[in-house]
């Protein structure tokens, strides 16, 4: 890790990088920026900002109940949630009994409510209100390290599941025609967002977690027209808005993560109005 | 190819969903060459018969397929159009992006190799589809859309292929290339192909025979037979001469 600050400093040095929790924060933003660029391109395509949303803030129970219990490391209780209220909207949805974004918003709102109301019920909610816009400025070197294998870990998923995921959202009944557990690999994406969503939402949080999620992807939506492009612009501009938002944050002093998503939607209106005026013409 | 046995026989097919019967004691068989056009009314279970014989998903019965040397296979590559892909028109997946998602390992958000886009121009030339290799899916028209999925259910080259309304969306010269693509592909290949169609004019023209379902097989003939037929015109509640009416069409 030393190394690592070292190089840090040495590449950019100016007033920001003196300060190890920056350079912490500057890593974290490495690591979760493509995370969300490259299955944020997924999300936006299979219309499912709704529902990533829905699992940011079904996580806010899963931080209650670990909490309540007094679970140390509540990771563990927070995937378990964001899991069982996953799985539990798709295979819902799937049923066909109520409309989708009927059934997301239920699960949405009572999964907020829950966490608000366990975590309120001495009446100190306010010490917990971290979580819903988070801290970057607050991750430790071992949680950078774990981020690492995280997006690795992604990349990988991402590397052997990416085509036959983009088959079966095309149509499911012409991938089963190719033999592809349609099944299977919408399970492994929703479980995907859980995964990201609960690690990322100490620093991220749940009230902008989504943005990052979306933002990005949406932008690259605007002016690519291959999954190859769609992917590199998605990294990029995800990479470009955490940078720059976390710099910016720190010489005006504002919230990194709501400076960051305000940089996104700045960069999704600019390729809005380019793929409009390219379209006009 | 004339000793060619490949089939597909369908036998006592049962489907049931949450209690109703969709299909009962279906018996079918298609065989190469042969064109089978599923007709009869909105939720008779043509659909859900195509889709039986695509996911071998039924409740009793059985369906069974054979190669061209008349051996049983067990695990038949099938090619299905579907009538529509459901998917964000601005989305940005290129044809290419289809096809190399289905031929490779690598995934298409890192490119695609040149082995693969020779294969798939060579795939879209069939279907006179080439030109169109590299635009997004979301702008190509309707018949252009269903030539590729057409080109797309031939890879790799299938043991039946089955097409569920796939002209729905295509307008008047669209549906003639698609189905002329079909007839040529029945010609060279002769894989017997399955269609749902609510067309009758369409399986008059195209299939070679044609199985009337109403939650069973009601009648099944040659598709030239089509027009004499009795419980095809009364399913179809037709006053005018059937024949007339389909050839108007």
């Amino acid at each position: 890790m030393e190394i690592v600050y070292s190089v840090l400093e040495t590449l950019l040095p100016f007033s920001w990088t003196e300060f190890t929790f920056m350079k912490n924060a500057f890593l974290a933003v490495l690591l979760i920026a493509p995370l969300f660029g490259l299955v944020g391109t997924m999300i936006v395509n299979n219309k499912m900002s709704f529902f990533s949303d829905a699992v940011g803030h079904c996580a806010l129970t899963g931080i209650a109940i670990g909490i309540m219990f007094g679970i140390e490391n509540y990771a563990v209780s927070v995937l378990g949630f964001a899991l069982i209220f996953a799985i539990g909207i798709s295979s819902i949805t799937e049923s066909g009994i109520s409309s989708s974004d009927t059934i997301i918003g239920v699960f949405s709102s009572a999964g907020i409510a829950l966490g608000i109301v366990i975590l309120s019920i001495n009446g100190g909610f306010a010490k917990y209100s971290g979580y819903l816009i988070g801290d970057i400025l607050s991750i430790s070197k071992n949680e950078i390290k774990l981020l690492f294998v995280v997006l690795f870990i992604v990349i990988l998923i991402w590397i052997f599941s990416f085509n036959k995921l983009m088959l079966a959202s095309l149509n499911s009944d012409m991938a089963r025609s190719k033999h592809i557990g349609v099944k299977f690999y919408k399970n492994i994406f929703t479980i995907l967002i859980a995964f990201i969503v609960t690690v990322s939402l100490k620093w991220v949080g749940i009230l902008i977690i989504n943005s990052l999620l979306v933002l990005p992807a949406a932008s690259a939506k605007n002016i690519s027209k291959s999954i190859k492009g769609y992917h590199g612009f998605s990294v990029l501009f995800s990479l470009v808005a955490g940078i720059s938002g976390l710099i910016i944050s720190f010489y005006a002093g504002t919230s990194p993560g709501a400076t960051i998503v305000l940089i996104s939607s700045v960069i999704f209106f600019t390729t809005f109005f380019i793929n409009m005026t390219y379209n006009m013409n | 190819m004339d000793k060619c046995q490949c089939s597909v026989h369908i036998k006592n097919l049962y489907v049931k969903k949450g209690g109703h019967t969709i299909l009962e004691n279906v018996n079918l068989t298609a065989n190469h060459g042969e064109t089978l056009a599923l007709i009869g009314k909105n939720g008779a279970g043509k659909t859900t018969l195509l889709k039986s014989i695509l996911s071998k998903n039924n409740s009793g019965g059985e369906i069974l397929f054979f190669n061209s040397k008349g051996e049983k296979i067990f695990n038949p590559k099938i090619g299905y159009v579907p009538q529509r892909l459901e998917f964000d028109h601005g989305a940005p997946i290129t044809v290419m992006d289809i096809f190399c998602a289905n031929s490779s390992r690598l995934p298409v958000w890192l490119g695609h190799s040149k082995k693969l886009k020779k294969k798939a121009f060579e795939m879209l030339a069939k279907v006179g589809a080439k030109k169109i290799a590299d635009k997004p899916i979301g702008k190509l028209s309707g018949g252009e859309l269903q030539r590729v999925l057409l080109a797309f259910a031939l890879d790799p080259m299938p043991d039946i292929l089955l097409l569920d309304e796939p002209v729905s969306a295509v307008d008047r010269n669209g549906i003639n290339k698609f189905y002329n693509i079909i007839n040529s592909l029945r010609e060279d290949y002769h894989m017997p192909i399955i269609l749902v169609s609510h067309d009758l004019g369409h399986v008059f023209k195209y299939a070679t025979s044609y199985a009337l379902i109403n939650h069973k097989v009601i009648e099944t003939g040659k598709a030239s037979e089509l027009p004499e037929s009795e419980n095809v015109k009364n399913t179809f509640d037709l006053n005018l001469c059937l024949k007339e009416e389909i050839l108007w069409k």
